[in-house]
């Protein structure tokens, strides 16, 4: 048994910034002082604070160091772990209070969240089942194998409310219950890991930090609807998620938990890896299934719905990671403890990856019905630098920006959806007033463009002709009728798309037009970027009366755009001048700005 | 393959690795003086020991021990304080193994302090 426990997350953020060799120094440090007995070190998943990382936390006072160096690790040792002298300055500073440490969970924020589909992320070592176990895993499927029947299994799941995490929040029960329903020997148990969006890491963080959360979840939901076999479909470009999830796989085989004899009851349902291959449209449920399948990722029209005909043709249940990872806490507390939480309609909590402009980017967890404005100004700490909030965009490419007038929207699917915008898997990604919202309109399009799988003539055609239109707008090269045009066509693809990529790319355009019109007036009219992006509305220009002549600038311009005699005002000549922004930053006086 | 009873056991067996990784604040805290004047008296070997009777008492979740500086009578040491939420810090000196092993059983488990222990 051991005094304590050093967590450290070894999640992607923070192995990205160096954290397994922060645990091999702890090791060797740990060693070096003879406390090998004493202390174990803990790789864990992500736990949600990815601004300050790499985290590590001592356990059981609960403190936190943050953004970790590992030079700091022999001090750190020395001092906390030998002589029980806390190393203050290392800590994250929230915390500090005085002579008095507060624990974790009372900072700003983590006090507001409720931890349930991320419950054992950060906590638990990633690799090992029975940490997993000792934590009450398992007891959800073993509750299910010996006490419940299918049906009550899926009734269980139907009260709960539990609605798909994935972005379209269609009820899951409902889902598993058609899934029972339909008519075959052989049927499918899928889970969609591909989480596509850019900016979103909810799913990532679950499958590396609590993989056997989906794993036990699948098991059950195929106990449920008489599933045989079971796929995760993860994103290639997750491989520390596809490493956890491989040994946890092997790990519940070999401890019976999944096989031909699972929990010896003679339940049969073993679940296989398959890896997609860069493409954001395999997001989509049935071009998920074709590309299981070996075929080009490319969605097909329904009815027939994958419940009854979806994998091989066979009848498929396809479910989100962070829906799964609800899974056994509904089983193990109750459809009633579930719906207590969130909204009537929006049950549980939902878990958001914020970025962009905001001080604590990471992951959070909160109850459904919380306000954007809790979100981004109390958790996640406001915007930094002193800038003004200016919009939030959730749903990723498929989403929609939320305007300042909209700050205090409690979060929730139908309340998201009437301010034009939706759920969406979690993305939130916050922007400032130095972003412009023609110029993110045209990012997530650029996306869309390269990811449509060109099956349908709406989406192959029209997001290309979006795309376009924007390009022509942020180049001050549009008119008005440009507009009309743009606005029209938007409606047209939403309308004629075969899937979900086409049916909801223009909704950023839309969304974007809808509350900030007059920046797509002022790039078309005034041929002018408020904001200050869009490099073709942009002239760099020097004020005379602070110029000093000190000719920096006129060096450091890659192209010779900028002339002068020292000790003169100089000037930019804009026809050259390709917008890099070089003289600007090489100014000590301020002296240039861009409008 | 593991049925639900082994599945049982290891659950009891590892409950002691994950017990502590949460916010701590209802949990009895043992602080056990860890400054050069308590290792050289012994400290160590007192803190293994309080570790090492809580996890036989089953009390993983319910005490923690950790470690602090110095904490000022040097020829009291070793020394170990005792917070029960709700009731007064109780300070133990010239502690040991052995009379470690009796502070759990009687103080933490069973709430009465050992006086024959204190200042």
């Amino acid at each position: 048994m051991f005094r304590s426990y050093v967590l450290v997350c070894g999640g992607t953020g923070c192995t990205s910034s160096n954290s397994p060799k922060i645990i091999e120094e702890l090791e060797k440090e740990i060693q070096a002082v003879g406390l090998a007995d004493e202390v174990k070190v803990v790789k864990t998943g992500c736990f949600g604070l990815c601004a300050l990382g790499p985290i590590m936390i001592v356990y059981p006072e609960g403190v936190f160091y943050s953004r970790v160096q590992p030079e700091w690790i022999k001090e750190i040792v020395d001092e906390h772990l030998l002589k029980g002298r806390v190393v203050k300055k290392y800590l994250y500073q929230e915390t500090v209070d005085g002579d008095n440490i507060k624990n974790l969970m009372h900072t700003k924020f983590y006090e507001k969240q409720v931890r349930i589909a991320l419950r054992n992320c950060g906590v638990i070592a990633a690799e090992d089942i029975d940490e997993y176990i000792a934590r009450g895993g398992y007891t959800a499927l073993e509750k299910v194998l010996f006490t419940m029947k299918p049906q009550e299994v899926i009734d269980e799941i139907k009260a709960s409310g539990l609605r798909g995490r994935g972005g379209a929040g269609f009820s899951t029960g409902m889902k598993w219950q058609f899934t029972a329903n339909a008519e075959g020997d052989i049927k499918y148990v899928c889970c969609n890991a591909d989480e596509g969006d850019p900016g979103a890491f909810m799913d990532r963080s679950v499958l590396e930090g609590d993989p056997h959360s989906v794993i036990e979840a699948m098991t059950i939901a195929a106990y449920a609807v008489g599933g045989s076999q079971g796929y995760v479909y993860v994103r290639a470009e997750y491989p520390i998620a596809v490493q956890r999830l491989k040994i946890a796989l092997g790990q519940a085989r070999e401890y019976g938990l999944l096989g031909d004899n699972i929990m010896g009851t003679g339940f049969k349902f073993d679940i296989e890896i398959r890896l997609g291959a860069g493409a954001f449209v395999c997001g989509e449920e049935t071009a998920l299934m074709t590309s299981i399948e070996g075929n080009r990722g490319e969605p097909r029209p329904r009815p027939p719905f994958p419940a009854n005909k979806g994998l091989f043709a066979k009848p498929t249940l396809l479910n989100n990671v962070e829906t799964y990872a609800n899974i056994t806490q509904i089983i193990n507390n109750g459809a009633k403890w579930f719906a207590s939480m969130g909204t009537e309609k929006s049950p549980g909590t939902k878990v958001f990856a914020l970025g962009g402009k905001v001080v604590n980017t990471g992951l959070v967890e909160i109850p459904m019905g919380t306000t954007l404005r809790t979100i981004i100004d109390e958790i996640g700490g406001g915007c930094p630098n002193g800038k003004k909030f200016k919009a939030a965009q959730t749903g990723g490419p498929s989403g929609g920006c939320i305007p300042m007038e909209h700050f205090d929207t409690h979060i929730d699917f139908e309340s998201l959806a009437a301010i034009g915008s939706m759920m969406g898997s979690g993305g939130l990604i916050v922007m400032d007033e130095d972003n412009c919202m023609v110029d993110i309109a045209k990012f997530f399009l650029e996306f869309t463009v390269d990811e449509s799988c060109g099956k349908c003539a709406p989406c192959r055609i029209g997001t290309k002709r979006i795309y376009e239109m924007l390009e022509k707008i942020t180049s001050g090269n549009a008119t008005m009728e440009d507009l009309d045009r743009l606005e029209e066509l938007c409606y047209h693809v939403k309308s004629a798309s075969l899937c979900a990529l086409g049916q909801t790319a223009p909704n950023p355009v839309l969304s974007t037009l809808q509350y900030f019109r007059d920046e797509y007036i002022a790039h078309i009219v005034d041929k002018k970027c408020p904001a200050g992006v869009c490099k073709s509305l942009l002239s760099y220009v020097i004020d005379p009366e602070k110029c000093k002549g000190c000719t920096a600038c006129a060096r450091q311009c890659p192209v010779g755009a900028i002339s002068g005699t020292v000790k003169e005002p100089h000037v930019i000549d804009n026809a050259k001048c390709i917008k890099c922004g070089a003289c600007m930053a090489t100014c000590k006086f301020g002296a240039i700005s861009k409008k | 393959m593991k049925t639900p009873a082994d599945l049982a056991a290891i659950r009891v067996a590892k409950k002691h690795l994950v017990a502590s990784r949460h916010d701590n604040m209802n949990a009895v805290r043992i602080t056990v003086g860890m400054g050069t004047c308590g290792i050289a008296a012994g400290a160590r070997a007192v803190s293994n020991a309080f570790v090492e009777e809580i996890y036989k008492a089953g009390l993983d979740e319910k005490a923690i021990v950790v470690l602090s500086g110095c904490m000022g009578d040097c020829s009291l040491e070793p020394m170990v304080t005792v917070e029960v939420p709700g009731a007064e810090k109780v300070t133990y000196v010239k502690m040991d193994p052995a009379k470690a092993a009796r502070v759990v059983a009687e103080h933490i488990v069973n709430n009465k302090v050992v006086t024959d222990y204190t200042k």
